[in-house]
């Protein structure tokens, strides 16, 4: 056996659902531990920071908000990437992946929303404006919604990967939209201040409580997702296992 | 008008409910599946890769 063909083995044995299920076991208490720690320090920082000078004690919303919206759209990119893993290298865990992450990534959309809402309404005077950033999220949100629906109307899993995969990539187009709309467009979204060429323009005294808080909502969606891939496995088990066992019944009953 | 405290309350409860409920859902969700494949398993259907390998099944 060749070199590279060994490695394409490991590769797939490491795909085997079997082997995922065994590693989820082992590394799920520590990632929901770990979840736990960075939450505990970043709620400490969020509520013993300074607030800001205009924009007072909502300046702590921020730190729910921005990492809401930055996992919105880390997990449409999980999603996207996962849906290149079925069409191109029909990686078997691919489409559990991307089925697993639409609802977690709806809510952290939905998050994000509610909370920029909220930021809205004291800080501009409006708790909605379509302006292009808070449209585009919106549309992520429909997305988020569209994809979930169609899982939900597709039983067999097999056929269901490959029409979601291609709407989920088509459907990537937004995220850089999402990104640079508030440079593209004259939006009263302010541009980013974090992510940044030049480096991050706020205040070191912001900048800690909602770096730990992005860890923290960082290590949450790997703990839940890692978690959902492993219930959708097991979903995808009961069904072949009730499949098997419908055709067995009709085995004995043609027999007798 | 709300205080502005409140608003951060109302951000921050949001979120709490939102979180535990994906956290919740994720957990009954797997107990869920977990309970049917043991039936499965109680009732000897097992799935044929496992009763090849002679593995649990799981």
């Amino acid at each position: 056996m060749s070199e590279n063909s060994l490695a394409i083995r490991k590769f797939s044995d490491l795909a085997n659902p079997t082997r995922f299920l065994a590693l989820a076991d082992r590394v799920l208490p520590w990632f929901a531990v770990a979840t736990a720690l960075l939450f505990a320090a970043g709620l400490w920082l969020s509520f013993t920071t300074e607030g800001d000078y205009q924009q007072g004690e909502t300046v702590r919303i921020m730190y729910v908000h921005v990492p809401a919206a930055w996992l919105a759209m880390m997990c449409y990119t999980v999603m996207a990437i996962s849906a290149l893993g079925t069409l191109v290298w029909r990686h078997p865990l691919a489409d559990v992946s991307a089925k697993a992450a639409a609802p977690i990534g709806a809510c952290f959309t939905f998050l994000a929303l509610v909370t920029g809402s909220l930021w809205g309404k004291p800080m501009w005077g409006a708790w909605w404006v379509w302006d292009a950033r808070l449209t585009s999220v919106f549309v992520l949100f429909l997305m988020y919604l569209g994809l979930i629906a169609l899982n939900r109307a597709m039983d067999d899993p097999a056929r269901s990967a490959r029409v979601s995969a291609v709407l989920v990539l088509v459907g990537f187009v937004n995220i850089p939209i999402i990104k640079f709309s508030v440079e593209w467009w004259n939006t009263l979204h302010q541009p980013a201040s974090v992510l940044r060429l030049d480096g991050p323009t706020i205040d070191p005294e912001f900048l800690w409580p909602l770096f730990s808080m992005a860890v923290a909502f960082t290590l949450l969606f790997f703990t839940l997702h890692i978690a959902a891939m492993r219930n959708e496995i097991w979903r995808r088990r009961v069904t072949s296992l009730r499949r098997q066992a419908v055709r067995s019944a009709g085995r004995e009953a043609q027999a007798l | 008008m709300m205080s502005h405290a409140a608003f951060v309350f109302a951000s921050y409860a949001v979120a709490a409910v939102t979180v535990a409920g994906l956290v919740f859902w994720v957990i009954g969700d797997g107990r869920a599946r977990q309970r049917e494949l043991k039936e499965f398993e109680a009732a000897g259907i097992r799935r044929r890769s496992a009763e090849a390998s002679g593995g649990a099944g799981r």
